[in-house]
C-alpha cells in the first residue's frame, strides 16, 4: 500500500489542508509538542487507529484556525487538534 | 437445584452500540447506582435465558483499552480483572463491536483475551453493515481469534436471540474455562503489533466496501462546515429552547389544574385548620408546583438524548472545541456542559471524560453556571407574571426570547469565568489534546430513548418526592408556627418563625431589591433550586389566604416590582443554591476547597449581578 507514495515528501498530518489525502509513514511523537508525554500519545494515536500504513484523508477543518480537523483513518472519522496531528507523519 | 445468578459484563469501544444492547438485553430491569468511592454511574440490569438462567449483565464504561488513562477506564480494567472492589469477577465478559466499524474493537479484543476471561465476541448493528455491503466471514473470525462471535441488531425484536442461546450453551460449560490472567499493560511496540494483528484478522475476515457510508458524509458536509455548521448548532440549541417553553404547556397545564383540583377537593373535604392548611398549602400547592415541570424536564432530556444517539454530541464538541479553547476549556467539555443544562450533577459527573486535570477542574467549576432544568421553574414563573407573552418581529415569543437571553447570559459568564481561570489560576496552562471519534449517524431509537427519558424522570420525581417534600414541610412549618395570637388582624406568616428568619436577612438582600418573602424562599431553595419556587408559593398562600394559592405568578405581579423580578432572574443565573451540586463537586475534586471556592464566586457573582440589575431598572424606572 505504501509503495505507490514512496515518491511523495513526508509531512505532518498537522499541516495538511482539506481534502488532503494520503498514507501513514511513521509516527513521531517528539514533533507535536503536545501537553501528553511522547509514550501516552503515541499510544492514543494507535488505539485511534493512526498506525502506519492507514490511509487519512483530511474531511473538514474547524473555523479558528483550521482547527481541529476531522481525519478519516481507513473505516472511521477522528477528530484532532492540529497540534496533536504533527506527530502523524503522511505521505 | 437453581443455578448461581450467572455475571455477564459488556465492554466495548465508546459508539460501539454497548448501550442499545444492554437495553435490548435488559429492558426496564435495571439498576443504575454508583461505584463504590467513586462518581462511575454502575449500570447492571437483569434478564432471562431462553432455558431460563438467571442472568445479571453490567455495562461497562466505553474503552479503547485497559490502560486506564481515566477513572472510567480504570473500572472497565479492575471489573474484568476481578480487581474492582466489592464487584463478582464476570463469569463472561461480551466485548461488543459496532459491525461497520470493526478495527478499534478488534485490538482492544485481542487485548482483552489476555485476560483469560471467558470472552464472546458480538457484533452488532449487523444489519447496517449488511445494508452497507460489509460482509464478515463470522466462522473464519471465530477461528482466527479463538473465540465464540456472535451476530445481533439490538434495536430490532427477537435480534438478541443468537446471542441468548449461546450464553446458555457457554454457561453449560463455563466451570472449565477460565485461564489465568497474562495481562498486563501493553507497551508501544505491542500497542502497535495488537493493531497489525487486528488489522491482519480484518483483513482475512472482512470485505468492506470502497464507499464510506454517504448519508455521514453528507450530513457533515453541512453540519460540519466550518461556519454552516455552527449557525447549526446554534439553530438546534434555539429550537431546544423555544421548545422547552413553548411546546411543554399545554401538558404543564394539565398537571397544573389536576394539583388545584385535588388541593380544591382538600380544602371542600376537610374542616379549617392545620390539617387542611397542611395538606392544602404544604403538600399538594408545594410539591405540585414542583412535579409541574416535570413536561420541560422530560423535554430538555429528550433533545439531549436524540442528539447524543444520532451521533452529533461529538460534531458538537468538534465545532466548539476551538471557540472554548479560547476561554480555556477543552471541546471535550461541550457535553459535559450540555448536559449541565439539565442537571449539574450528570454535567459534572461527565466531566470524567476529560482526563487533564486541570481542564477537567475548570469545567467543574463552571458546569453550574450553565442553566440546570431546576432553574427553569423559577425563570417560567417570573417570566410569565412580569414579560408580556407577545411576538417581537411578527413570529419570535417575547417571553421565549428573554428565556434564551438567560440561558445565553449563564453560558457568556461561563465562558468568562473559565477564561478568568486559566489567566490567573492556571497560568502554566498547556492544552491537553482534544481526540474524539466522529461516529456515523444512527437513528435513534425510540425504545432507548424512551429507557433513558424514563430513569430520569423516575430520579426527578423521586427527587420531589423525598428531599423536596421534606423541605415543603419544613417551609410550611416555619411559615405556620407560632400561630397568631387569637384576635390578631395581621397576616398569619407575620407571625412565623419563616418572617423571623426572613426579616434578619432582609437587611442585606434589600439593596438588590428582595423582600423579606424572597429571602425566606432562598433558604430551602439551597436543597434544591426548583423548591423556592414552592415556597414561594408556600409563603404567600399562607399569607395571601387560599385564594392566592390559586396563582403564585399573578400574587407576585402585584407584590413586587418589575425591577424586583429582574434582580431575582439575575440572582439565579448565578446563585449557588443547590446543596446537591455541592455535595457532587466535593466528591468529584476530592476537595472541600474547590466546593468552597465554588459556592463563594457564584454567590459573589449573584449578588453583584442583582445588585446591578436592580439598580439600573430602578434608575430606568421599573422600581
Amino acid at each position: 500500500m505504501t509503495d505507490t507514495n514512496d515518491t511523495r515528501p513526508h509531512m505532518p498530518l498537522g499541516l495538511a489542508k482539506r481534502g488532503y489525502t494520503g498514507v501513514i509513514q511513521h509516527l513521531s511523537a517528539r514533533e507535536a509538542g503536545s501537553a501528553l508525554s511522547d509514550i501516552e500519545l503515541e499510544s492514543r494515536l494507535i488505539e485511534l487507529g493512526f498506525v502506519e500504513g492507514a490511509r487519512v484523508e483530511v474531511l473538514h477543518e474547524g473555523l479558528v484556525g483550521r482547527d481541529p480537523i476531522a481525519v478519516r483513518v481507513d473505516s472511521i472519522t477522528i477528530a484532532v487538534r492540529r497540534r496533536e496531528a504533527m506527530a502523524i507523519i503522511v505521505a | 437445584m437453581e443455578l448461581p445468578l450467572l455475571h455477564l459484563a459488556l465492554v466495548g469501544t465508546p459508539n460501539s452500540g454497548k448501550t442499545s444492547l444492554f437495553n435490548a438485553l435488559t429492558g426496564s430491569r435495571q439498576k443504575v447506582a454508583n461505584y463504590p468511592g467513586v462518581t462511575v454511574e454502575r449500570k447492571e440490569g437483569f434478564f432471562v435465558t431462553p432455558q431460563g438462567r438467571q442472568v445479571s449483565v453490567v455495562d461497562l464504561p466505553g474503552t479503547y483499552s485497559l490502560r486506564g488513562r481515566s477513572p472510567d477506564e480504570e473500572i472497565t480494567r479492575d471489573f474484568v480483572l476481578g480487581k474492582a472492589s466489592g464487584e463478582t469477577v464476570p463469569d463472561l465478559v461480551l466485548c461488543v463491536a459496532d459491525s461497520t466499524n470493526l478495527r478499534l474493537t478488534i485490538r482492544l479484543l485481542l487485548e482483552l483475551k489476555r485476560t483469560g476471561r471467558p470472552m464472546v465476541l458480538v457484533l452488532n448493528m449487523f444489519d447496517i453493515a449488511a445494508r452497507r455491503g460489509i460482509t464478515v466471514d463470522v466462522e473464519r473470525l471465530a477461528k482466527e481469534l479463538g473465540l465464540p462471535v456472535v451476530t445481533s441488531i439490538a434495536v430490532r425484536k427477537g435480534g438478541t436471540a443468537d446471542l441468548l442461546k449461546l450464553t446458555d450453551e457457554i454457561s453449560a460449560k463455563l466451570a472449565a474455562e477460565a485461564e489465568a490472567n497474562s495481562w498486563r499493560a501493553l507497551s508501544v511496540a505491542e500497542l502497535r503489533a495488537t493493531q497489525r494483528e487486528a488489522d491482519r484478522i480484518i483483513a482475512d475476515c472482512v470485505s468492506l466496501p470502497a464507499r464510506p457510508d454517504t448519508w455521514t458524509a453528507r450530513i457533515d458536509a453541512v453540519v460540519l462546515h466550518p461556519v454552516g455548521g455552527l449557525l447549526v448548532l446554534t439553530l438546534i440549541l434555539f429550537v431546544m429552547f423555544q421548545a422547552v417553553f413553548a411546546w411543554a404547556q399545554p401538558a404543564m397545564d394539565v398537571l397544573k389544574s389536576g394539583f388545584d383540583a385535588l388541593g380544591e377537593l382538600v380544602q371542600a373535604t376537610l374542616p379549617d385548620g392545620l390539617l387542611q392548611s397542611f395538606l392544602q398549602n404544604g403538600v399538594i400547592s408545594g410539591v405540585g408546583s414542583v412535579i409541574v415541570f416535570l413536561p420541560q424536564i422530560i423535554l430538555i432530556f429528550l433533545f439531549i438524548l436524540l442528539l447524543e444517539d444520532f451521533g452529533y454530541m461529538a460534531r458538537a464538541a468538534f465545532l466548539m472545541d476551538r471557540i472554548m479553547g479560547g476561554a480555556g476549556l477543552h471541546g471535550r467539555a461541550f457535553i459535559p456542559l450540555l448536559s449541565s443544562f439539565a442537571c449539574a450533577i450528570p454535567g459534572i459527573m461527565a466531566t470524567r471524560v476529560i482526563d487533564n486535570k486541570r481542564d477537567r477542574l475548570t469545567t467543574i467549576l463552571i458546569a453550574p453556571l450553565m442553566t440546570c432544568s431546576a432553574r427553569i421553574p423559577v425563570y417560567t414563573l417570573i417570566i410569565s407574571a412580569f414579560i408580556p407573552a407577545k411576538d417581537v418581529w411578527g413570529f419570535i415569543n417575547l417571553q421565549g426570547l428573554v428565556m434564551f437571553g438567560l440561558y445565553a447570559a449563564g453560558i457568556a459568564s461561563a465562558l468568562a469565568v473559565s477564561f478568568l481561570i486559566k489567566f490567573f489560576m492556571l497560568r502554566d496552562y498547556a492544552p491537553a489534546p482534544f481526540m474524539l471519534e466522529l461516529p456515523d449517524y444512527k437513528m435513534p431509537r425510540l425504545k432507548s430513548i424512551v429507557i433513558g427519558i424514563y430513569t430520569r424522570a423516575k430520579m426527578f420525581l423521586v427527587r420531589a418526592g423525598t428531599t423536596i417534600f421534606s423541605m415543603m414541610v419544613l417551609i410550611w412549618f416555619l411559615a405556620s408556627f407560632p400561630q397568631p395570637p387569637v384576635g390578631a388582624t395581621e397576616p398569619a406568616i407575620d407571625f412565623s418563625l419563616a418572617a423571623m428568619i426572613g426579616k434578619a436577612l432582609e437587611p442585606l438582600l434589600a439593596p438588590v431589591g428582595f423582600n423579606w418573602q424572597i429571602a425566606v424562599a432562598l433558604i430551602p431553595g439551597m436543597a434544591a433550586r426548583e423548591v423556592a419556587v414552592a415556597a414561594l408559593g408556600t409563603v404567600y398562600a399562607i399569607e395571601g389566604g387560599k385564594e392566592a394559592a390559586e396563582q403564585i405568578g399573578q400574587v407576585l405581579a402585584t407584590k413586587w416590582s418589575l425591577a424586583t423580578a429582574l434582580s431575582m432572574l439575575a440572582w439565579y443565573i448565578f446563585a449557588p443554591q443547590c446543596a446537591s451540586t455541592l455535595a457532587v463537586i466535593r466528591r468529584e475534586t476530592g476537595s472541600w476547597t474547590w466546593m468552597a471556592v465554588t459556592f463563594a464566586y457564584m454567590l459573589v457573582l449573584a449578588y453583584a449581578a442583582s445588585l446591578l440589575t436592580y439598580n439600573v431598572a430602578v434608575a430606568l424606572g421599573a422600581g
